[in-house]
């Protein structure tokens, strides 16, 4: 590859090897003439490849994730389009997000990026995305999509972004062993949970894994929420945000249930990354945990089997519903070769051979559920067969601790609340309903 | 015609030249001082006026000129995190700063009694400084850590009930911070005071003492009142240390429990860099800027005026 500069919606690539063999012919004027080739380069070198190049901001850059990325670079590449990486390390996305801020003001984004739920429709509102229709068509993504999730990556009726993967987020893992030695069987309703949980600290382990921080307050949080107030309940008060609904009944049952499962954690989960509380449960110190299934990466690599060395299953009270997290990549407006480029990204996005590979890669589940799953482990099997159960019966609700359900400010608001409530000791639910009430409107 | 040429340009030249130089030497300071000054004022003041501006806007995901007025003031006076944030520096400056200085000028004034191993020791409480505030918030998570850390060791000796959980006690979690950082810092302050301290004249602490004046009397009314300077630049120091910390915060507790040890600047950061309220933001971060003001202006008025007349 010559080297490429991004200038402007096109990237700027020179053909070095020319460049080279007119300095040497000239060594005398050798650098006024490479100023003088250099700016005609830029001129007309502009878009030098025949079929485009596309850029892509993201943030796959652990190694199997990385790898996964590079899949959808080699199938472009043999389109023939150029990939330009932009991978954007670190806090999960808020650098990329940060960076991705100051190349879009300087009105100069890059062709894809990482952006996920409601975050498009911000972008989509700055006017900032390319419709994606004519790929959206051509592939049938109305039929191959469940309708939650199109919704998602339209825009004012228009297809601007591609599903890449499909997290669940209510998902219970556990170490059979530890539950073994309790006497206790994987708790199906909250009920169970907390009798085996009480079992489980009988017999000295820890009931329940758990960080302290807000982001896995929240999972918990909405996972509870869920499995007490059941699927209509949680579109209420956490994608609608109806105050009634957030100063509800349900709403302070939901609270103190959740707060009830403190009881069931250690002391020292204040601060606690959510992978160390995974290996917890993979070293036999604690029994479970609930938490999406990007925990499946932490199992993988200590080598263990799913099914086997380690369970998972829906999270207590939730087998009919999936929260969802799903990572997309939004299309920038841009205009000629890279427009075309671009298109054939999203064409790609979709397509069997990428799905697969970066999902296996990624713990998560292919966005379109027709794709062959023998590859998968049997925690993957079941989650895509409960996304396609709960897309037909209703019950595919986005997640609100991950980004899925409301915009980010809305998202803060409500994780200060619960994460407060969860660590305060003289806290009534009836009080943190009221200021969950308070925080939605105030967001509005 | 060249020989006199040359003789009516002899005398000439050499004033010009002068001139040249003197004028070069008058403005080469002021040439070299430009781009600094230049990047200084659009860098430093030019984006403080650009936040006051983006802190009248109702700005979200990007910056927009929409102005609101005050509006965006009035949301964080209603919010309750900012008054924890808020509350939280008050107590987490106010205690830093005094016992660091407690502590240092104990320190000073001990290590000032000609002991042997001095430089050893003087290094051994310096050392705390050269480290960032991310492997001091690292440290001590873990030391505090009820799990692993300092609870943890005293239990395995045998005091089975021997707590010491503040790190995961909303109420006091705010006091490790103020733990670590004056671990990190009072050292600094020893060494500030103690060469305040050598340079204090032995003559005068003599005359105090044939006077008759013992020697805590010396130190409180003799040599204390002459490091007034030093305290000065101490306060400076550890108040702007107080004011900007973000990452001890973000190592030690990462504002945990809850929001509880949250202090403005980690506010300032979640709200415009990751929750999309960049007006929000903007105003904590005017509002920061008017407390730093409010402390620091009084301070160095007094302080700059009474040197000038004493």
């Amino acid at each position: 590859m010559p080297s490429c500069k991004p200038i402007g919606f096109t990237s700027t690539c020179f053909n070095k090897a020319r460049l080279n063999t007119r300095l040497n012919r000239t060594p005398f004027t050798r650098t006024r003439f490479a100023l003088a080739t250099a700016l005609a380069a830029s001129v007309s070198f502009t878009s030098a490849h025949a079929a485009g190049d596309v850029e892509v901001l993201h943030w796959w850059t652990s190694g199997g994730e990385a790898r996964a990325a590079n899949v959808l670079k080699d199938l472009m590449e043999a389109e023939g389009y150029g990939w330009q990486d932009f991978a954007v390390a670190g806090g999960g996305g808020e650098t990329a997000m940060t960076v991705l801020k100051s190349r879009a003001m300087s009105g100069n984004p890059p062709s894809a990026a990482q952006i996920k739920g409601p975050e498009i429709q911000e972008w989509g509102e700055l006017g900032l995305l390319g419709e994606l229709d004519d790929v959206a068509e051509a592939e049938g993504w109305n039929q191959l999509l469940p309708e939650t999730v199109a919704e998602i990556m339209r825009y004012d009726g228009q297809y601007v972004a591609v599903p890449v993967n499909v997290h669940r987020v209510n998902w219970l893992w556990a170490n059979p062993n530890v539950l073994e030695q309790a006497g206790v069987e994987m708790p199906t309703t909250l009920d169970e949970l907390f009798a085996a949980g009480e079992a489980i600290r009988e017999a000295g382990f820890i009931p329940l894994a758990h960080g302290g921080q807000a982001w896995q307050d929240a999972t918990v949080f909405e996972t509870v929420l869920l499995a007490t107030g059941g699927v209509e309940f949680y579109q209420q008060a956490l994608v609608d945000l109806d105050p009634e609904a957030l100063g509800s009944e349900q709403m302070i049952e939901a609270l103190e249930t959740f707060k009830r499962l403190r009881g069931l954690m250690d002391d020292d989960m204040s601060g606690r990354d959510w992978n160390i509380a995974t290996s917890m449960v993979i070293n036999g110190d604690a029994a479970m945990q609930l938490m999406g299934d990007w925990a499946k990466g932490e199992f993988t690599a200590a080598e263990l089997t799913a099914g086997e060395d380690y369970l998972c299953a829906a999270a207590p009270g939730t087998a009919d519903a999936f929260t969802f997290n799903i990572d997309s990549l939004a299309m920038f407006r841009v205009a000629g070769e890279e427009h075309e480029a671009q298109q054939a990204l999203a064409r790609l996005v979709l397509e069997p051979t990428f799905q697969e590979a970066f999902n296996l890669a990624k713990g998560s589940i292919p966005a379109r559920p027709d794709l062959d799953m023998s590859d998968f482990d049997a925690c993957a099997r079941q989650s895509l067969e409960d996304f396609q159960r709960t897309a037909d019966e209703g019950g595919l609700v986005p997640s609100m601790a991950h980004g899925m359900a409301v915009r980010a400010d809305v998202q803060g608001a409500i994780f200060d609340v619960v994460t407060n409530y969860f660590n305060a000791r003289d806290m009534e639910a009836e009080q943190a309903a009221q200021r969950m009430v308070n925080a939605a409107q105030a967001a509005l | 015609m060249t020989i006199v040429s040359h003789a009516q340009e002899r005398p000439v030249r050499p004033a010009a030249r002068r001139t040249t130089a003197a004028h070069l030497q008058d403005w080469l300071p002021r040439l070299v001082l430009a781009p600094s000054v230049a990047i200084t004022l659009f860098f430093v003041y030019g984006f403080m006026l650009w936040t006051f501006v983006l802190s009248l806007t109702s700005s979200r995901m990007l910056p927009s000129y929409d102005f609101v007025g005050f509006a965006q003031y009035a949301r964080l006076m209603a919010n309750d995190r900012w008054w924890v944030a808020s509350t939280n520096l008050v107590i987490f400056g106010g205690l830093f700063v005094t016992i660091c200085l407690v502590i240092g000028v104990v320190l000073a004034i001990l290590l000032d009694q000609r002991i042997r191993q001095e430089g050893t020791l003087r290094t051994l409480y310096l050392y705390p400084m050269a480290l960032s505030f991310i492997v001091t918030g690292v440290v001590w998570k873990w030391l505090l850590n009820p799990g692993l850390g300092i609870q943890a060791m005293v239990r395995s000796w045998g005091f089975e009930s021997f707590t010491f959980n503040w790190i995961v006690d909303p109420d006091m979690a705010i006091y490790t911070l103020v733990l670590a950082a004056v671990w990190q810092a009072s050292g600094f302050v020893m060494a500030l005071f103690l060469a305040g301290l050598r340079g204090i004249d032995d003559s005068i602490i003599k005359a105090a003492q044939l006077d008759g004046a013992s020697l805590p009397r010396v130190y409180y009314r003799v040599i204390l009142p002459c490091l007034r300077p030093v305290v000065f630049s101490a306060v400076m120091i550890l108040s702007h240390i107080a004011i900007k910390s973000f990452d001890l915060v973000v190592a030690l507790t990462g504002g945990g429990p809850g929001y509880a040890t949250d202090l403005p600047a980690t506010f300032m950061y979640a709200h415009a860099f990751t929750r999309a309220q960049i007006g929000l933001g903007s105003a904590s971060a005017m509002l920061m800027l008017g407390g730093v003001l409010a402390i620091l202006i009084p301070y160095l008025y007094s302080e700059l005026r009474s040197r000038k007349h004493g």
